[in-house]
C-alpha cells in the first residue's frame, strides 16, 4: 500500500499513500476507559425522547398521553425519506406528549416516557428482515424502519446515505472503526466485543449496496481490535481490516478514503462518486443486530469520561436518559464546569443538563473547573503556517481567518474554497495566537450558504 | 451538580499547548549564546548596543501601540531589537541604534499594524535606514581597543557630532575578498575570530542555533537549507571556472550576514512564504540574489538586501503556490 516520497511529494509536502495529508496529534485520553467492557445502564424512572435526532425532518408522534407502551413499540413513525422512526427504550407510561429541550438550545415536540418498574423490559420483536430473501431496497427499508441514524455522531439517517444512485457502482464498503475524537472509545469496544453482529451487518451492507468487497479501517491505536476482527473474519465474507496512522481527523470519511484507498472524493461530491459507500462500526453493528428481529433502535453505546467523572466506563445507554441522570449515576464531580456531547474535538457543549441522550450520542466529556485553562488572549496572526500544515482539506485556514475578519464571505467561498471545509477544528487546535479560526468558519459557511439560497431565489423572481 | 456554572464554547475544546508568545521568547532564547559571543569578540559594547536596541524598540512598540500591551510582552519587539544588534558593527554610535531601533518597529512593523501585519523584516528595515543615513558609521569596522570592559569611544559619540576618537579599524573578509582577493580561512569564519558584524561572524555558533530552532519547529528547514544550497551551488560553479577570481563556496557560506540571515531573517515567520513550494522558491530567490550582488554588485555584502526584496516578493509567492485542495482537480 506505501510507497516512497517520490521528487515531487517531497517538494510541496504531499502525504505518501497510507494516510492522508496533514493533520494533528491531539493528546488520545482513551487509556481509562479502552479497556473497560461495555455494561448496561441503569434504567432512568423518566425518558425523554425528543423527536428530533437525527439530520432530515423530525419524526412524528403516534402514541398518546396516558398510553402503556411496550420496550421496542413504534413511538413516532417516519415522516418521509429523510426521516426515521423512534422507538420505545424502555416499558412504560406515557406520561406526557409536550416540547422538550434540546442541545441546540431548541424546544422540540417529544416523548415524557415514564418506566413501569415491574415491567420485565422484553424487547418487543417486529417482521425480520431476511438477509438472504431480502432485496437491496428491502434491506435499506429495514434500516429506516430501525430508525437507524450515524452512530459515529452525525446523526444522517444511515439509508441515505447508504443508498447507491442509479448509474453509480459501489466498489467498496467502507466500515469507519477509527474513532480519531480523543477520549472515545466506544467503536473501539463494540469492535472488541460485537465481532458477530459488525459481520452480519457486513452482510446486509454488501447486499444493499451491491459492493464485492468491505474494508474495516482502524487506527493504529487499536490494534487489539484489528487482530481481533481480523481472526474472526467468517470464511465466505470478502472482508479485510487496514491499519492506518494515527491522526486526526482519520475518522472524516474522505480522510478514511484517502488513506486506505488513496482515492479523493470531489469538492462537494459523495463517497460513492469514488465507488465507496461509508458506514460507522457501530452502526454496522447495530445493522446486524436489529435487522434479523425486526427491532427498532433503543440504546447505543456511550463513553462517558473525563476528569470529572468517577465512573469512567463505556455504557450501553438507553436512548432518552436524562444527561443530569448519567451524570448523578457515573458520580459526576460537584464543580463540573464543561460537559461536552462526542468528543472533544467536534462535539457540542451541554448548556443544559435537562437534555437527553440521543442517537448521535457518541460520548460524554465531563471537566471540572480545575481542569480547564482556556487561553483567553487571541494575539494577531503570525503567518507561522501551522494551520496550513494542519488542515486536511489543504485549504489556507490562515487567509480564511483573515478575510473572514474582514467579513470578505464571497472571496473566502469563490477564491479559497470555504465551503470545503468540514470543520475538523485542526487549525483552531494547532494556532498558537488562538484565533478561532473554524468558529470563524462556522459562521462565515452559513453566511455564505444563505447567501447562495437568496441569489437563487432573486434568479427564481426574476 | 449545578447547570449555573456550564461554560459553553464552541469545539474544538483542546488546544495545542504552543502560543505565539511561546514561539517569539524561544527565539530570544536561541540568540542568547549569538549575544554572549559577540560581547567576547567585542567586548561589553557589544552588551551595551544589544540592550539599546532592545530599549529602544520595545520603547516604540510601546509609544505607537500604548493600548495593545500585548506587543510588549509577547517578546516579538525583544527579538527585532536583538537582531538589529546583532547586523551592527562593533563600535556602532549608540545613538545611530536607538534610531535603527525607533525605524525598525515604527516604519517596519507598527505602520503596518503591529504584529503579523509587516511586509519586511523589521530588523532589517531599520538597518537598510541605517545603511542609507550613515554609511561610513556602518561600513567602519572597529576592532575592540583593549579589554574586555572598556566601552569603545565611537560608541559614545553625541547625537550628530563626529566621534573624535581614534580607533583602528579592520576590514571584513568578505570586503578583503570583495577589494583584494583574499580569502579568509575556514576555521576563523567559524569561530568568529574575524571582523564584521557583532551577531554574525561565530559560524558555529549559528548553525547550532539552525539546529535548534527547526528542531523546536519554530523555522522551517526548507529556507535556511535553500538558501545555503542555492549560495553553495552557484558559487562552487564560479569558483570552478575561475578560482582566482571568485571564492570558495565554503566562504561564500560562512562569511557576512548569510548564516544569520539565512537562520534568523529570512526564517521570520511573518515576512516569509507560508506554502510548502513558496519556501523553496523564497529561498533559492534570496540565494541567488546574494550571489548577484556579491559577486558583481557594487557591496562586499547583499544578505539585507536580498532578504528585503524576497520579503516584497512572499505576497505573490504565496498566490502563486497556493496548494491545491483536496477534491480538487489536480
Amino acid at each position: 500500500m506505501r510507497s516512497s516520497i517520490n521528487f515531487s511529494q517531497f517538494f510541496s509536502g504531499n502525504a505518501r499513500r497510507g494516510t492522508f495529508k496533514h493533520g494533528v496529534h491531539p493528546p488520545e485520553n482513551k487509556d481509562e476507559t479502552n479497556g473497560l467492557p461495555i455494561r448496561q445502564f441503569p434504567f432512568s424512572p423518566l425518558i425523554i425522547l425528543p423527536t428530533v435526532q437525527n439530520i432530515g425532518s423530525p419524526s412524528e408522534i403516534v402514541v398518546r398521553e396516558g398510553q402503556e407502551v411496550n420496550r421496542g413499540q413504534l413511538l413516532a413513525k417516519a415522516t418521509g425519506y429523510m426521516s426515521v422512526p423512534l422507538h420505545s427504550p424502555e416499558s412504560g407510561i406515557i406520561r406526557k406528549i409536550k416540547n422538550v429541550p434540546t442541545i441546540s438550545g431548541k424546544m422540540v415536540p417529544g416523548i415524557y416516557l415514564e418506566a413501569l418498574p415491574s415491567s420485565t423490559q422484553e424487547v418487543m420483536d417486529g417482521t425480520p428482515v431476511e438477509l438472504e430473501s431480502a432485496t437491496r431496497e428491502e434491506i435499506l427499508q429495514g434500516i429506516q424502519d430501525a430508525g437507524i441514524v450515524g452512530l459515529g455522531g452525525a446523526a444522517f439517517p444511515t439509508h441515505v446515505k447508504l443508498k447507491v444512485p442509479d448509474g453509480k457502482v459501489c466498489e467498496y464498503l467502507m466500515i469507519n472503526g477509527i474513532e480519531c475524537e480523543p477520549y472515545l472509545t466506544t467503536d473501539h469496544r463494540v469492535m472488541l466485543e460485537q465481532a458477530d453482529d459488525i459481520f452480519m451487518g457486513i452482510r446486509y451492507l454488501l447486499k444493499s449496496t451491491g459492493a464485492p468487497k468491505a474494508i474495516i479501517g482502524i487506527e493504529a491505536n487499536k490494534l487489539d481490535a484489528a487482530e481481533h476482527l481480523r481472526s474472526n473474519i467468517p470464511e465466505d465474507l470478502p472482508v479485510t481490516v487496514e491499519v492506518v496512522p494515527v491522526k486526526y481527523p482519520q475518522g472524516s470519511e474522505k480522510m478514511l478514503i484517502t488513506s486506505v484507498l488513496g482515492r479523493e472524493v470531489p469538492s462537494g461530491g459523495l463517497p460513492i462518486d469514488v465507488g465507496v459507500v461509508v458506514a460507522n462500526v457501530a452502526t454496522t453493528a447495530e445493522i446486524g443486530r436489529l435487522l434479523p428481529h425486526g427491532r427498532g433502535i433503543q440504546e447505543r453505546v456511550i463513553t462517558i469520561t473525563g476528569p470529572g467523572v468517577k465512573k469512567k466506563g463505556n455504557y450501553l445507554v438507553p436512548i432518552g436518559t436524562p444527561l443530569r441522570y448519567v451524570l448523578e449515576q457515573v458520580e459526576a464531580a460537584e464543580n463540573i464546569s464543561e460537559v461536552y456531547m462526542g468528543g472533544p474535538m467536534m462535539g457540542v457543549a451541554v448548556s443544559n443538563l435537562d437534555i437527553s441522550i440521543v442517537k448521535g450520542t457518541s460520548g460524554i466529556v465531563v471537566f471540572t473547573s480545575e481542569d480547564v485553562k482556556r487561553p483567553t488572549k487571541i494575539y494577531p496572526c503570525i503567518k507561522c503556517g501551522a494551520c496550513v500544515d494542519a488542515c486536511p482539506m489543504t485549504l489556507n485556514p490562515s487567509k480564511l481567518g483573515i478575510l473572514a475578519k474582514f467579513e470578505s464571505y464571497d472571496l473566502m467561498a469563490d477564491e479559497y474554497n470555504l465551503l470545503d471545509c468540514f470543520e475538523c477544528g485542526s487549525c483552531s487546535y494547532v494556532c498558537p495566537s488562538h484565533i478561532p479560526l473554524v468558529q470563524y468558519f462556522r459562521l462565515s459557511k452559513s453566511i455564505v450558504r444563505k447567501r447562495i439560497v437568496a441569489r437563487k431565489e432573486l434568479e427564481y423572481v426574476q | 451538580m449545578s447547570d449555573q456554572k456550564l461554560t459553553i464554547s464552541t469545539s474544538p475544546f483542546l488546544k495545542d499547548a504552543a502560543t505565539t508568545p511561546g514561539i517569539m521568547w524561544k527565539v530570544v532564547f536561541s540568540l542568547l549564546p549569538v549575544v554572549i559571543a559577540s560581547s567576547y569578540y567585542f567586548g561589553v559594547g557589544a552588551l551595551v548596543t544589544t540592550a539599546v536596541a532592545i530599549i529602544s524598540c520595545v520603547l516604540t512598540e510601546w509609544f505607537f501601540s500604548p493600548r495593545s500591551a500585548y506587543s510588549i510582552s509577547d517578546g516579538s519587539g525583544v527579538i527585532t531589537g536583538i537582531l538589529l544588534a546583532m547586523t551592527l558593527p562593533p563600535g556602532f554610535p549608540l545613538w545611530m541604534t536607538f534610531i535603527g531601533g525607533i525605524v525598525a518597529i515604527g516604519m517596519g512593523k507598527t505602520i503596518w499594524g503591529g504584529l503579523g501585519q509587516n511586509i519586511f523584516n523589521p530588523a532589517l528595515l531599520g538597518r537598510a535606514f541605517l545603511q542609507a543615513a550613515f554609511p561610513t558609521a556602518i561600513t567602519t569596522w572597529n576592532l575592540p581597543d583593549g579589554a574586555f570592559l572598556d566601552v569603545q569611544a565611537s560608541q559614545l559619540a553625541m547625537p550628530f557630532m563626529q566621534s573624535q576618537a581614534d580607533v583602528v579599524s579592520s576590514a571584513t573578509p568578505l570586503a578583503v575578498m570583495k577589494f583584494d582577493k583574499v580569502e579568509t580561512n575556514t576555521w576563523d569564519l567559524l569561530t568568529g575570530n574575524i571582523g564584521g558584524s557583532l551577531g554574525e561572524t561565530c559560524g558555529i555558533l549559528l548553525i547550532l542555533a539552525m539546529v535548534y530552532l527547526i528542531s523546536v519547529k519554530i523555522i522551517k528547514w526548507q529556507i535556511p537549507v535553500s538558501i545555503l544550497l542555492t549560495v553553495g551551488i552557484l558559487s562552487l560553479v564560479f569558483y570552478l571556472l575561475d578560482a582566482n577570481n571568485y571564492p570558495s563556496p565554503q566562504f561564500m557560506i560562512l562569511s557576512g550576514g548569510l548564516l544569520i540571515g539565512a537562520v534568523y531573517m529570512a526564517t521570520d515567520l511573518v515576512t516569509s512564504p507560508i506554502t510548502p513550494s513558496g519556501l523553496w522558491i523564497y529561498g533559492i530567490g534570496i540565494g541567488i540574489l546574494v550571489v548577484l550582488i556579491r559577486l558583481w554588485g557594487g557591496l562586499p555584502e547583499g544578505v539585507m538586501y536580498a532578504i528585503l526584496l524576497m520579503n516584497a516578493a512572499t505576497p505573490l509567492i504565496n498566490r502563486y503556490t497556493a496548494v491545491r485542495t483536496y477534491g480538487y482537480k489536480k
